[in-house]
C-alpha cells in the first residue's frame, strides 16, 4: 500500500485560513476532478474540470486481471482512485493538500464538524452504496467517491457533489456509513482541504509535462503489459476468445467494459473527451497548433470509443451482425490510433 | 462528438438526473454539455442488474429449502459478492462460507451477526430472517 495511506497531517495554524463564504456549484463529469476543481476555484485558483484531469495525468488504460469486480477484471480509464488528487498537488507548484484518515469514526465525525463550523469546505471520500440521494440503480459498493461538503445545519450535512447536478443535503447517519465503509479501497473517513493555494499556475512548464508523461505512461514506454496500447490490445485478443465462453458470461463481461468507460462519470468515451477539452485548453494556453491538432485527434479517437460500447451493447441483443472479432477490431484499431497520438506527444516540446 | 448527438435517451436508471459530457459545439469547442442517459448504458446495467438478481433469487430458494442461510440471500440482495463480504469483514473467503451452513448460521454470536449486519446496511434482526417473498 502507497505511504501517503497512513499518513497523517496535523492541523497547522499556518494553513489557509477558512474563506466562509459560499460555494458555486459546477456540474461535472467525473468526482474527483469535479472536487479539485471546485476546491480550487472556491480558494481563487480558476482550473477547470478537464484542466484539473489533464494537469493530473489522469487518462491512462489499465486491465488488472488479478483485481476481481464481482468476478471480472478490473479495466480503468484513468489512473488510481485518489492518483489525482495527489498529482495535482505535485504538479501545481504551491499546492498543498492536508488529508486527514481517522481509526474511529467518532474522531472523524468530530474533525469534520470542527472544519465546517470553521468555515471550510472539506473533501470527503465516501461509498456510493450509503449515500441516500444517488438513484437506486446506481447504487454500489464502490468505496472511493468523492464529493464536498460546504456546511451543515444540526445534523443534516450540505454536500456539493460534482457529479449531480445540484446541492443535496446527508443525514449524519448515512454520512458517516458512508465515510467509514468497509472493504476494498476503504475510505477509513479520509477527509481532505488546501493548506495552501497559489495564486496562479505556470502553465508553460507543467502542461508539456504533464502531457508528457500522460503519453509515455500510454504509448511505447509503458512500463507494463497491462497498461496503454498493450493493455487494450491484451482485452482485444481476450474478447476473442470470448467465442468459446458461456454465453452470460460473454455479455457481462462485454456490459463490464462498457460500464467502466462510460457509466461512472467518466465525460464520455472513456475520459477521451475530457481529455481532449484538456488538449484544447493547453493549446490556447500555449498557441500549440500540435496540441489543437492532437485534441481533434483525441476527441475522434472518443467517437470510436463510443462506436465500441455501441458494439458490445448490441452484441447482447443479438440484433445485428456484430461478432467478437468484428468487436476486438474495433478495440484494435483503437489501440493503434491511441499508440500513435501518444507516441507523438511525448516528445512534446516546452516552450 | 458534436453536442447535438448526445445521446438523450431518458434513462430509468438515472431517476431523473443528468450526467455531465464532454462534446463539441459548432464553433468547435469541447465543452461540458449534459446528457439524460444513454440505452447502451442502460443495456449493460440492466444486464448487471439482472446478474445480481438471479443470483439473489437462486440464494433466496435455496435459503427456504434450506440448504444456505439467510446471510447468503443478504449478501446479493445488499449488491456485494463472496470476495466483497470477505474482505469488507476482514475475514478469509472460507470462513465467510461456513456461514452459510444453517445451522452453523443460526449459532452465530451477536458480535459476528453485527459484523455482517453493519457492512451489509442492515440491522441484526433483518439478517437473521428471510422476507416473506422474493419476486
Amino acid at each position: 500500500m502507497p505511504t501517503y495511506w497512513v499518513s497523517i497531517v496535523i492541523h497547522s495554524n499556518n494553513y489557509l485560513r477558512p474563506m466562509n463564504k459560499p460555494l458555486e456549484h459546477r456540474h461535472a463529469a467525473h468526482c474527483e476532478t469535479g472536487v479539485m476543481s471546485a476546491m480550487l476555484r472556491y480558494h481563487g485558483l480558476e482550473v477547470s474540470e478537464p484542466m484539473a484531469f489533464g494537469l493530473a495525468s489522469g487518462l491512462t488504460y489499465a486491465y488488472i486481471p488479478m483485481v476481481k469486480i464481482n468476478g471480472l477484471p478490473l479495466i480503468a480509464y484513468r489512473t488510481p482512485p485518489r492518483m489525482i488528487i495527489r498529482a495535482l498537488s505535485r504538479r501545481i507548484g504551491g499546492l498543498k493538500m492536508a488529508f486527514q484518515k481517522f481509526r474511529k469514526p467518532a474522531q472523524g465525525e468530530a474533525a469534520l464538524d470542527r472544519l465546517l463550523d470553521d468555515g471550510r469546505i472539506v473533501g470527503l471520500q465516501t461509498s456510493v452504496f450509503f449515500l441516500p440521494y444517488f438513484p437506486e440503480d446506481m447504487r454500489f459498493h464502490f468505496n472511493a467517491h468523492n464529493l464536498l461538503v460546504y456546511g451543515r445545519e444540526g445534523e443534516a450535512f450540505q454536500v456539493s457533489d460534482p457529479v449531480f447536478s445540484h446541492l443535496v443535503t446527508v443525514d449524519r447517519p448515512s454520512l458517516n456509513k458512508a465515510r467509514f465503509a468497509k472493504g476494498a479501497l476503504a475510505p477509513k473517513g479520509l477527509l481532505y482541504y488546501p493548506a495552501e493555494v497559489p495564486a496562479e499556475i505556470d502553465f508553460k512548464t507543467v502542461l508539456p509535462k504533464a502531457i508528457r508523461f500522460t503519453a509515455k505512461i500510454n504509448g511505447k514506454r509503458s512500463p507494463v503489459p497491462i497498461a496503454g496500447a498493450k493493455g487494450i490490445q491484451r482485452v482485444a485478443r481476450n474478447i476473442r476468445k470470448l467465442v468459446d465462453a458461456e454465453e452470460r458470461y460473454a455479455h457481462l463481461y462485454l456490459g463490464h467494459i462498457v460500464r467502466m468507460q462510460e457509466e461512472i462519470g467518466t465525460g464520455g468515451g472513456g475520459f477521451r473527451f475530457m481529455y481532449a477539452a484538456f488538449l484544447q485548453e493547453a493549446a490556447e494556453i500555449l498557441a500549440s497548433d500540435q496540441l489543437a491538432e492532437a485534441a481533434d485527434e483525441m476527441s475522434s479517437i472518443g467517437d470510436e470509443w463510443r462506436l465500441f460500447a455501441l458494439m458490445c451493447a448490441r452484441k447482447s441483443k443479438a440484433r445485428y451482425d456484430d461478432t467478437f472479432d468484428s468487436i476486438a477490431d474495433q478495440l484494435d484499431k483503437i489501440a493503434l490510433r491511441e499508440a500513435e497520438l501518444f507516441a507523438r506527444l511525448s516528445v512534446l516540446e516546452s516552450k | 462528438m458534436k453536442i447535438k448527438d448526445i445521446p438523450q435517451d431518458r434513462a430509468g436508471s438515472l431517476g431523473g438526473e443528468t450526467k455531465v459530457i464532454y462534446a463539441e459545439s459548432d464553433s468547435g469547442r469541447i465543452e461540458s454539455s449534459e446528457t439524460n442517459g444513454w440505452e447502451v448504458e442502460e443495456i449493460v446495467l440492466g444486464q448487471a442488474l439482472d446478474e445480481i438478481k438471479r443470483l439473489t433469487l437462486d440464494a433466496y430458494q435455496r435459503a427456504r429449502q434450506g440448504k444456505t442461510s439467510a446471510l447468503e440471500f443478504h449478501m446479493y440482495h445488499q449488491r456485494m459478492d463472496l470476495p466483497m463480504l470477505a474482505q469488507a469483514v476482514g475475514r478469509f473467503q472460507w470462513m465467510v462460507k461456513r456461514d452459510f451452513s444453517p445451522q452453523r448460521f443460526a449459532r452465530l454470536s451477536a458480535e459476528k451477526l453485527d459484523g455482517y449486519a453493519d457492512v451489509l446496511g442492515i440491522d441484526r434482526d433483518t439478517l437473521k430472517q428471510l422476507p416473506e417473498t422474493y419476486e
